[in-house]
């Protein structure tokens, strides 16, 4: 039986507030504030899709043994390199094993769907990850509509918590909005006809052809998950199928938005954190026609992992109500940085190749006769009572808690959103690190402070090379024993 | 069993130029002035230098130690240059120092300049450290590295922040007025403890007036043997009494135990100085210091680390005004590096200067009335999570 083995999924902690986002464009476009409420998740400047991916993935593989994993995917339409590896970065963030099958999924809305049914059919544990964060023109209706977030999922034959019942496709040129390669956001199509023509006409027949396929009536459908950036659109197509009302599966549209092709991934996550075993989910994605892929909840649900989840990082949230910032982040406005912010350190990929381990995977060194545990591992122990040569082993740190040593909120050093916050965080069981840290409050900061490793953006070179890199976070996890 | 150099080598002649925004002087030319004012304290002439270290921490003047030899026209004279953070002053004079005590040359100099204000902004100027420096580092700048020291501190001693920020803000207040009445500092106005503890901040908790000037400078020593020094005629013989380096082996970023509340380097560079100058109890046999006060938060935690200070009780002494210009135990008598100004690889050579000046009776207005009989000088290279320490103590040969 092939399914879904376990789930995760990442939203950024700010939330921008829609009520300040039309406060700030209503001078331009008063019907804007027809879109005034909730909020929608924002990638911190130091998020892509990559960073969100990576810490989806940790969030479904959490306390997992990541051996067996053969194959990982990644889908969406806002990868940061056209030409490198996209999922690649996060193999490595995830410390996977080298011989492994890769493959990124871009290009349209159906993106997450159609690289869920390549892992369902791949034949072996594949990890699929499906993350966006779009871009949209300030005061544009897409640029309330969207949110930032990822969602992954281990796909495979072990004890699976959903399996899968099958899928139907259909594949035609429906131009409702695209984004030529070498632009930055979309262009749409009339929004009626998307609906009259589109989503109305092309959808039913898709998920009537499914269910038929699968011998299922529309109305033993308990989860219907059709994840569109129209409100209210969800339940429309619902009563077109047949499907119960109550089953249509709660869009997150005021307080995530709509993640482009993760959306669909990101509400199944949801879905299957509190589904009752037997229950039946449809999940539909459309983008030059649909994927609707069918799922039944196993018993073996009852043991899922307790990780964040969706409704954990959605409680881990800020309220940010400045739309400026919003634009800096995205990169809609270049904001003075001074002479600092000029400073062009360069990345040299046969360095980053040969401590891929010490950058990208966060893995430090464990002295195999002391013990000592040391960041990043070098050639001669740390130990000063010890000065032992090339004895330690690799360590991976990433998902060590930490302690909080000392710290600063530094005004001088150049950051998008200063002050640039660091200090040493010392990890439990040994080791420390001079740490950048990532969505704190300067004003918060104490010695002793509980913290935990996320995988960000350290900087963007002049030649378009991002640099990835470990930043320490406030610690989101529950205490050991907790769960 | 090697004893040191105390009595070894002696200081023939001291130069230092003005520190501060120097707009109107490139590097060579600044050099020129430390140099000539030392040439002439010296009594001797140029031809007379058989070797010379040049301490410069950036990079504002060409390949190796030529630029030095060019800007003096020293011509086929062995010079060598020297760098180690902000360490490079006092580094330069030892490279000049052992080659005295060595004995392979009489007269050999040091010669430390930065020239700063180029860069087009304030504080130090970034770049890279190599590409797996700059990968796996924090955006640390000097004033993010120094300023945990107060994190660790506070945490350590129990100390509430307002009551440390008040201790700060009485070093700065008094290193201020100690670069009014020098004229070679590069600031030289007052401030009020109010000044210093509203000033904007730069890095938490260190406020503006927390922070040292950066400036352009130069600094320069000669020395010889005492022997040498007595029969060029100098009366009152200035001699080095210890001269000692400490740099981390990383423990402090990496290893166990280490809670940012002081700089393990100082203690140890401090122990072997103490030891080689023969001291015993620094509070009473110090006259004065000049440490590396690159923010207030270091002058106060250096003050313990150097045992000047009872761990935990630099606030109370700071306070106090046992550190004052007429306090127990001065420091910082010309401004330090917060007033008199920070050319990095002046800075070291600078405070010896002083402390020489002072050793002579020629400090002018900021004389110490006490008698000065050993005079310690003391830099922090790097950041408190990996430093290199420099700790020069001069006296007069008795």
């Amino acid at each position: 039986m092939v399914g879904i083995v376990a789930a995760g999924a990442y939203v950024p902690l700010l939330r921008l507030q829609r009520a300040a986002m039309a406060r700030a464009t209503a001078w331009f476009n008063p019907g804007l504030a027809g879109h005034a409420r909730g909020e929608r998740a924002l990638a911190n400047w130091d998020e892509d899709t990559l960073t969100m991916a990576v810490e989806a993935a940790r969030d479904c593989l959490w306390e997992r043994d990541r051996a067996g994993i053969g194959k990982v995917i990644l889908a969406s339409t806002s990868l940061p390199f056209a030409d490198r590896l996209n999922v690649g970065v996060v193999k490595e963030a995830l410390n996977l094993p080298d011989a492994l099958a890769a493959l990124d999924v871009t290009g349209s809305q159906r993106a997450g769907t159609s690289a869920l049914l390549a892992a369902l059919e791949s034949g072996r544990p594949t990890l699929c990850v499906a993350s966006e964060r779009r871009l949209a023109k300030p005061a544009s209706e897409a640029e309330f509509v969207n949110g930032d977030a990822a969602a992954a999922f281990l796909v495979g034959d072990q004890a699976p918590i959903a399996e899968f019942l099958g899928s139907h496709s259909t594949t035609l040129d429906f131009v409702d909005h695209f984004r030529p390669t070498d632009r930055p956001y979309d262009y749409e199509w009339e929004g009626r006809w998307v609906r009259d023509e589109g989503y109305r006409k092309l959808i039913p027949p898709a998920v009537a052809e499914a269910l038929k396929s699968l011998d299922l009536e529309a109305a033993v459908v308990d989860h219907f998950i059709a994840a569109l950036p129209v409100a209210g659109l969800d339940s429309a197509l619902a009563g077109d199928i047949g499907i119960r009302p109550e089953a249509v599966c709660a869009s997150l549209r005021d307080t995530l938005g709509f993640a482009g092709a993760a959306h669909p991934l990101i509400l199944l996550a949801q879905v299957l954190e509190t589904a009752r075993p037997g229950a039946l989910i449809v999940l539909l994605a459309f983008g030059q026609g649909c994927d609707v892929l069918a799922f039944r909840v196993t018993d073996a649900a009852a043991r899922r992992s307790k990780a964040l989840g969706v409704a954990g990082w959605l409680a881990r949230r800020r309220a940010e109500t400045n739309y400026l910032k919003h634009l800096s982040f995205s990169g809609a406005v270049t904001l003075d940085g001074g002479m600092r912010a000029e400073i062009d350190l360069r990345q040299s990929p046969s360095m980053l190749y040969r401590e891929r381990k010490t950058i990208l995977s966060f893995v430090g060194g464990r002295c195999r006769e002391t013990g000592t545990v040391q960041y990043p591992k070098t050639a001669v122990s740390v130990a000063r009572n010890a000065r032992l040569v090339n004895t330690q082993d690799d360590y991976p740190m990433a998902e060590l808690r930490a302690e909080i040593v000392s710290f600063t909120a530094d005004r001088l050093a150049y950051s998008p959103d200063p002050p640039s916050c660091y200090g040493i965080v010392a990890f439990e069981g040994g080791g420390r690190v001079m740490a950048d840290f990532s969505d704190v409050d300067p004003d918060a900061l104490a010695v002793g402070q509980s913290m935990r490793m996320m995988f960000r953006i350290k900087r963007q070179d002049g030649a378009g090379f991002k640099h990835y890199f470990w930043k320490a976070v406030p610690d989101y996890r529950p205490a050991p024993g907790d769960h | 069993m090697a004893t040191g150099i105390k009595d070894r080598v002696a200081i023939l002649g001291m130069g230092c130029s003005k520190f501060g925004e120097r707009w109107d002087m490139d590097a060579p030319s600044l050099m020129v002035e430390a140099f000539e004012e030392a040439i002439a304290d010296a009594g001797i002439d140029p031809s007379q230098l058989e070797a010379g270290w040049f301490g410069h921490a950036g990079n504002a003047v060409g390949p190796g130690a030529i630029p030095l030899a060019i800007a003096l026209r020293l011509h086929n004279v062995p010079v060598t240059r020297v760098e180690n953070a902000c360490a490079t002053g006092t580094e330069a004079l030892r490279g000049a120092a052992y080659a005295v005590a060595s004995g392979a040359c009489d007269i050999a100099f040091a010669l430390g300049v930065e020239k700063l204000k180029d860069a087009g902004y304030g504080g130090l100027a970034g770049g890279s450290r190599g590409p797996y420096y700059d990968a796996v580092n924090a955006n640390v700048t000097a004033p993010g590295g120094f300023a945990q020291l107060a994190s660790g501190y506070a945490a350590r001693h129990g100390v509430d922040m307002p009551d440390l920020k008040r201790a700060m803000a009485h070093i700065s207040v008094k290193s201020h007025a100690n670069g009014v009445i020098n004229e070679k500092a590069h600031l030289r106005r007052r401030i009020t403890e109010a000044q210093a503890i509203d000033a904007p901040m730069i890095a938490y908790p260190l406020g503006l007036f927390d922070c040292c000037g950066v400036s352009d400078g130069a600094a320069c020593a000669i020395v010889t043997t005492p022997e040498i020094a007595r029969a060029l005629g100098k009366k009152d013989i200035v001699t080095i009494k210890a001269l000692q380096l400490a740099a981390t082996g990383g423990w402090e970023a990496q290893g166990e135990g280490w809670d940012y509340s002081y700089v393990p380097t100082t203690r140890a560079a401090a122990a072997r100085a103490y030891k080689e100058a023969g001291i015993s109890d620094p509070r009473t046999e110090l006259s004065l210091t000049e440490v590396h006060d690159c923010f207030s938060i270091t002058e106060l935690v250096t003050m313990e680390d150097l045992g000047l200070s009872m761990e935990g009780e630099a606030v109370r002494d700071v306070l106090d005004g046992k550190f004052d210009a007429d306090g127990q135990i001065p420091c910082q008598i010309d401004g330090g590096l917060k007033c008199f100004g920070h050319p990095i690889g002046a800075t070291g050579i600078r405070m010896v200067y002083e402390n020489y000046l002072q050793l002579l009776g020629r400090a002018g207005d900021r004389q110490r009335q006490t008698p000065v009989v050993n005079a310690l000088s003391h830099n922090l290279g790097g950041a408190p999570f990996h430093t290199i320490c420099s700790i020069a103590i001069v006296g007069l040969q008795t």
